[in-house]
């Protein structure tokens, strides 16, 4: 690594300009040989994300690190597991640092509640599509923070007024531009002055940006093609062992037998642990352990939840939906309204269990000594991680220390600290670090699932038909009366309603109520996409209903209805206009369409769907058009809506986690289905770009396709989806 | 027992029992972890290496079974001209989201290129439906083979 640019002097503004650019390229020249040349060609350019922590000499907040050498270090407070805030949020504090991508690495945050939380999720969670929407503010006011200490700190050694200088690619000029320091050189007097508060500095006009809203290239992109990217599966420590897990096939239960002799006598094995709730058979490598494991033959006692069954289980919501809940919204009388109406609509819609089979499978390293702990994992929630294991062992939380990981995908699952724990536990009879590593069986019988839902909703229309009420029951389980109990008030779980409650349509008579229904003998929480994966397809296939009843276009209907909401309104008619709506389509072809506000961001997509005669679905076309505000990265808005749009489309066509007798009938990616290259749709994506903050993305495109994909089949057969994922028995044609 | 493995040109000694899969001995044993653990069952494709130029899956390649056949992993792919150009293009349209599954992706998209240098939709679907991306990148890396391929 050359970082000579941020500690030379001597030269003008063009010339280290043109000498970056040339050490830039430099790695890249190797590409333009790629064809003409059979020689090695590709060199790759340098890690941007480091694994060790680093200290500064000039770290005005916990965001900044800089040294007399060395690159500028940018600690990103929330994780990077493919969503691409490593690039968005180094972005937000090199537009203001003054600093380009390729004059920064990137560290990994520890858990650290003061400086790191997530303003909006209150803790420090990656989630929600919640990062850019947090951070947008603090990061560009850490940044210009920093640039305002390093101008201050040059324009005291040249006497000049700081306010004549400025800063551009991690060198500060004077008046002139014939002086000239590097960040470097400035480091250690900038590291004397006072801080200023950071609401006190000020930030950029938007229009005078350089970096932010452009397409800047992903930092993590050159580490991700030839195999250097550091995931927590790929931890190594001197004398670690790797230990294969096996979990109670059925929740609450434990290993009634375990052969040990024979898992010992195979070769590198070194122990088996035996927690009860798990058998871990610790060996030299994962070959090993898991040969020990198979040897090791463990029967199970199951426990209370040996008879559970997904049956019982939709059942129970049956029942206990046609009780009252708690009440998330009561506009007007709904009730009344719907007695009195011209037409009356009612409905059942039901969406399964699902697990996030995230590529990297579940997997944690612990070296666990009397007085400290040390944890490499790659996790969504370091901070409650680090809570839980403390108060497992019995330790304070300092001496616990968590590093993190790149994360081989999260979409939720690694917001829970559950894998963590059962590596402590188990690592708690290990001398020395050990790996606990899941098999992938193991990672889809033992997740911690998406809540089935049982919504039951009514509505009714005017002889125009106009809506003149809308009633909506939400039961399942609530993950945040487990996860945040202390945002549920009164029962009331406000993701379980988000996007049901607050409706981004005009609608005079509205009642929501939330039934708070447990499964047994299953572990629920956050999916990717959140309340709204859930609460979107409903609300989006109930308001079709009401089109299909008032013999009324779909978009046309919504429009009506989203007369008020204009953000709304403008996502609805551009995807519908780029999706072609309303040209001739061949038989059984149809398109659906969806609209959601959430996340702090408006969205509609279009799918266009064949239903072949025995009933099979091909998604052939998704648009999908979002407003999300300004815009920090267009690509990466682009990746999300193409890679998100899949991630919901897998479940719509091929999602459910279904139980029998106590167990999880999937168990790999061959009953467990995910869209492969020769399936998926092409997704177009069209962005409106504005001056309003930035909303997420993530989550967006996840949460909005199943109603525009069962729409478009209602579009095409005339049959309406009620319960996801799409059946194709139904859809055969007579 | 004792295996020699020449692994990206240069030997290794291994003493595993031969049934061990190949990933890992790659990973676990010798500490090349570029090549992932997906799904043990060769569903996934994550595990991709190249035996004498072929995408194998390697969770379900026994050490024993892979005698004197040149092994090629993604940390050395770059240095065929295939996976070089598969790498730049990766780069040039920003294939990579978690990036988790990328080097299986890679492996297979390469080995595509050299037995069929312009690769139709078909082919390139045919080369790369065993390697699954959760992340949803599968657009981008069909055009990405394409600009490699200069298709």
């Amino acid at each position: 690594m050359d970082w000579r640019l941020l500690t030379e002097s001597g030269a003008d503004e063009a010339a280290v300009s043109r000498r970056t650019f040339l050490q830039g390229t430099g790695l890249l020249l190797g590409f333009a040989l790629t064809g003409a040349s059979t020689e090695p060609v590709f060199a790759a350019p340098v890690s941007r994300v480091i694994d060790d922590e680093v200290t500064g000499t000039f770290a005005p907040n916990g965001f900044i690190r800089i040294n007399p050498t060395g690159p500028v270090t940018l600690v990103i407070p929330m994780i990077e597991m493919g969503q691409g805030v490593y690039t968005s949020l180094s972005m937000l504090l090199a537009e203001e640092l003054e600093v380009r991508l390729d004059q920064i690495q990137i560290q990994h945050a520890p858990p650290n509640h003061a400086l790191y939380v997530n303003s909006i999720i209150g803790i420090q969670n990656t989630g929600g599509s919640a990062s850019v929407r947090a951070f947008w503010t603090p990061l560009r006011q850490a940044g210009a923070v920093g640039r305002n200490l390093l101008i201050a700190a040059a324009a005291k050694r040249w006497n000049v007024d700081p306010a004549t200088c400025r800063a551009r690619g991690g060198v500060v000029f004077d008046a002139s531009g014939a002086k000239h320091l590097g960040y470097g050189e400035l480091a250690d007097a900038a590291a004397t002055l006072p801080v200023p508060p950071a609401a006190s500095v000020k930030l950029k006009d938007p229009k005078d940006f350089t970096l932010v809203g452009t397409r800047a290239k992903r930092v993590d992109s050159p580490i991700k093609v030839d195999g250097r990217a550091h995931f927590g599966i790929d931890t190594r420590l001197p004398g670690m062992a790797i230990a294969a897990v096996a979990i109670s096939p059925v929740l609450g239960g434990k290993a009634k037998t375990v052969d040990e002799k024979a898992a010992l006598a195979v070769k590198g094995v070194r122990q088996v642990v035996n927690i009860g709730e798990a058998v871990a058979v610790v060996a030299d490598h994962m070959g090993a352990a898991q040969k020990g494991l198979r040897a090791a033959d463990i029967t199970w006692d199951h426990g209370p939840n040996g008879k559970v069954s997904s049956a019982d289980i939709v059942r129970q919501l049956e029942e206990k939906s046609k009780q009252p809940g708690v009440v998330a919204r009561n506009d007007g009388d709904a009730g009344k309204a719907i007695a009195n109406a011209a037409q009356r609509l009612e409905a059942v819609y039901q969406v399964p269990f699902l697990a996030h089979a995230a590529m990297e499978p579940m997997n944690c390293t612990v070296h666990m000594r009397k007085d400290r702990c040390d944890i490499w994992v790659g996790t969504q929630a370091p901070e409650i991680t680090q809570l839980q294991v403390a108060d497992l062992i019995g330790l304070p939380k300092e001496t616990i220390r968590i590093n993190n990981h790149l994360i081989g995908g999260g979409f939720g699952r690694r917001l829970e600290p559950d894998g963590t724990i059962l590596a402590v536990k188990i690592a708690r009879h290990v001398d020395g670090p050990v790996k606990v590593m899941w098999s992938r069986e193991e990672d889809i019988q033992h997740d911690m699932y998406r809540p089935y839902y049982l919504d039951r909703l009514s509505a009714g229309l005017d002889a125009a038909g106009r809506p003149v009420a809308w009633t909506h029951r939400i039961a399942g389980s609530s993950i945040m009366a487990r996860y945040y109990p202390s945002y549920v008030t009164d029962g009331l779980d406000p993701d379980a309603i988000e996007a049901a409650a607050n409706l981004p349509y005009a609608l005079p008579n509205i009642h929501v109520d939330f039934v708070r229904v447990e499964p047994p003998g299953v572990r629920t929480s956050w999916w990717r996409g959140v309340g709204p994966t859930h609460n979107v397809f409903v609300v989006e296939s109930f308001i079709d209903e009401l089109a299909h009843a008032a013999k009324q276009d779909p978009v046309a209907y919504r429009k009506t209805l989203l007369a008020h909401n204009p953000r709304a309104s403008a996502v609805l008619s551009l995807a519908a206009e780029k999706a072609g709506w309303g040209s001739p389509l061949p038989a059984r072809h149809g398109r659906g369409i969806s609209v959601q506000a959430a996340y702090g961001s408006f969205t509609s997509a279009v799918a266009e769907v064949e239903v072949a005669t025995d009933g099979s679905v091909k998604v052939k076309r998704v648009v999908c058009a979002i407003d999300c505000g300004m815009h920090v990265n267009p690509d990466t808005i682009e990746a999300q809506i193409q890679g998100g749009t899949l991630f919901g489309l897998t479940a719509a066509l091929h999602g459910s986690i279904t139980f029998k007798n106590g167990r999880v009938e999937q168990s790999n990616f061959d009953t467990y289905l995910p869209m492969r290259i020769d399936e998926v749709p092409v997704v177009e994506a069209h962005l409106i770009k504005n001056a309003e903050p930035p909303g997420g993305v993530g989550e967006a495109p996840t949460a909005i396709v199943s109603a525009a994909v069962t729409n478009a089949i209602f579009a095409a057969t005339g049959k309406r989806v009620r319960k996801l994922p799409i059946d194709p028995e139904s859809l055969k044609s007579p | 027992m004792a295996f020699t493995l020449k692994i990206n040109g240069t030997p290794h000694e291994v003493d595993v029992d031969g049934d061990i899969p190949l990933l890992w001995v790659l990973r676990d044993v010798l500490g090349m972890t570029g090549t992932k653990f997906g799904c043990g069952q060769a569903l996934c494709g994550a595990c991709t290496v190249h035996l004498d130029g072929q995408p194998v899956r390697s969770c379900q390649a026994a050490v024993a079974s892979v005698g004197d056949s040149a092994i090629a992993t993604i940390e050395a792919i770059g240095r065929t001209p295939q996976g070089a150009a598969i790498q730049k293009a990766w780069l040039e349209l920003d294939v990579v989201q978690c990036g988790y599954c990328q080097s299986g992706q890679i492996m297979s998209a390469a080995a595509l290129l050299r037995d069929t240098p312009k690769p139709t939709d078909e082919d390139i679907n045919a080369a790369m439906s065993g390697n699954i991306c959760r992340c949803g990148t599968y657009q981008r890396i069909r055009a990405a083979i394409k600009h490699a391929a200069g298709v």
